[in-house]
């Protein structure tokens, strides 16, 4: 009854997209093709996205021999250099950032489809709104 | 422009610092560092320099140093405090898993992971979502934070995923000054009595060295005892909240007693812990807030009925506690744009 209530004629769904933790406590949405999404979207193509996105995640969490550099370093220096450059976790928050608004422009915006950045939800999800235009 | 958080967390620097809300035993702590380690500098160090090395007070003085930075970070760094939930995620929630007739408070949610543990995820009634593994919700705070280990007075801050290597580094540099400093004491008041031939002549030369050797006798025990639990726990990737409540330790149906979170070899865990990769804060905390609908859609209000008279559409559960850490005025919210992440921006 309540969606009914919130339906106008510019009224969208918002649907969330939360995250997997079957394999621990790193980024990783769950991919799954929402039934909302049916009819919209190629089910293919909207899990590729998400696919991409836990790839860049789980680029920004592995165990490298450049993140342990990175950490080292700025520990000598007593954290100050971490005010001076991004750490690669966060170049990584931003490409994928990047990806997002480039998939929204390319592939979902034409399709009433609105994908929000993760981040600003505080990776706990992934937004995705469909405009409803019933005239 | 309103500068808030909706837990018990204030924030400075404009959104590059966020502490806990007290900080009285805090800045005890700093006094006591303080306060030892300059009686040391005044009374020690000109008399260890003149008979024994130059070197003495430079060491003292790198680890002071990184013993304050330490403390600074641990107390000013987000601990990985996450967002509430958003009233739409939980219609959302509610709608999808119609199945259950039990209000969402009251539901667990069961997570399989691929290591074959069953986890059970509760629903965190304040922060208004399902709460992820390894997180905890602290009340001092009153919000849920990753990887919560514990809350700590003596930072003022929870200690969670993005601050704990400060505060392990915290741990280990005061254990080191601590330890230095007494030896040196020891060292300063052993070589006075062999110039003047008597221990309690050359105590009563320097009173304030027996001091600083009291004070770091009676702290050192407890200091080097909680680093060496913590070394303890991050061998084995157990947090202080899980070894106290003992989560990997019972024998559960179906399930191994393994950690799933631990990397299987105890250095590994190490590296990961202290080196590992750190994520931002999930707090937008130097954004403007904007009402929700921050694409051109339209909330019809009905459902809203915690809009407060800034149109800002949020959870807030007490809300007098929450809005002691306002910073600014409220007006003109409604004609500020989103500033998009800034990721180098916050700590």
């Amino acid at each position: 009854m309540d969606d009914t209530t919130r339906l106008t004629s510019e009224q969208s769904i918002k649907l969330f997209i939360q995250r997997d933790y079957s394999e621990g406590t790193a980024v990783k949405f769950q991919e799954r093709f929402p039934s909302e999404l049916e009819g919209k979207i190629d089910r293919g193509k909207f899990i590729d996205i998400i696919r991409h996105i836990n790839s860049i995640f789980e680029e920004a969490e592995a165990l490298s021999c450049k993140t342990f550099t990175e950490n080292c370093c700025a520990c000598l220096t007593g954290y100050l250099l971490l005010l001076c450059m991004p750490t690669h976790y966060e170049k990584c928050v931003k490409r994928a950032a990047r990806y997002i608004s480039e998939e929204n422009e390319r592939t979902l915006n034409p399709k009433g489809i609105f994908m929000l950045d993760p981040m600003e939800k505080g990776l706990r999800c992934i937004e995705v709104c469909i405009v409803n235009n019933r005239r | 422009m309103s500068q808030y958080v909706e837990s018990r967390h204030r924030v400075f620097c404009y959104g590059r610092c966020i502490t806990g809300q007290n900080h009285s035993i805090f800045c005890l702590a700093l006094l006591l560092i303080t306060v030892t380690s300059s009686l040391f500098f005044v009374f020690d160090c000109p008399y260890l320099t003149k008979e024994l090395s130059p070197l003495i007070p430079v060491f003292a003085a790198i680890l002071f140093l990184s013993v304050i930075c330490c403390i600074l970070r641990t107390a000013c760094t987000d601990p990985g405090i996450l967002p509430r939930a958003t009233p739409d995620e939980l219609l959302y929630l509610e709608r999808t898993d119609n199945t259950q007739t039990v209000a969402l408070s009251g539901r667990v949610m069961e997570l399989q992971m691929r290591s074959g543990h069953v986890l059970q995820l509760k629903f965190c009634q304040t922060c208004r979502l399902f709460r992820p593994p390894r997180v905890s919700h602290c009340s001092l705070c009153n919000a849920c934070i990753a990887n919560f280990d514990h809350h700590c007075p003596w930072v003022g801050n929870c200690v969670g995923l993005r601050n704990y290597r400060y505060f392990y580094l915290f741990l280990l540099s005061l254990s080191l000054l601590c330890t230095y400093i007494f030896v040196f004491n020891i060292v300063n008041i052993v070589l006075r009595s062999q110039n003047n031939s008597t221990v309690a002549d050359a105590i009563r030369e320097t009173p304030a060295t027996m001091a600083e050797a009291l004070i770091c006798f009676f702290s050192i025990w407890s200091i080097i005892g909680l680093w060496s639990y913590h070394t303890y726990l991050i061998c084995r990737s157990v947090t202080t909240n899980e070894d106290i409540k003992d989560t990997w330790a019972t024998p559960h149906r179906g399930g191994n007693q393994i950690n799933p979170f631990s990397r299987g070899n105890g250095l590994v865990n190490c590296f990961a812990a202290l080196c590992g990769p750190l994520p931002p804060s999930f707090l937008n905390l130097r954004a403007f807030v904007k009402e929700e609908n921050s694409i051109p859609m339209t909330i019809t209000g009905t459902n809203n009925n915690n809009n407060t008279s800034d149109g800002i559409v949020g959870y807030f559960p007490e809300e007098n506690g929450n809005y002691s850490n306002r910073v600014g005025n409220t007006s003109g919210i409604h004609s500020t744009q989103q500033q998009r992440y800034l990721p180098r921006d916050y700590a």
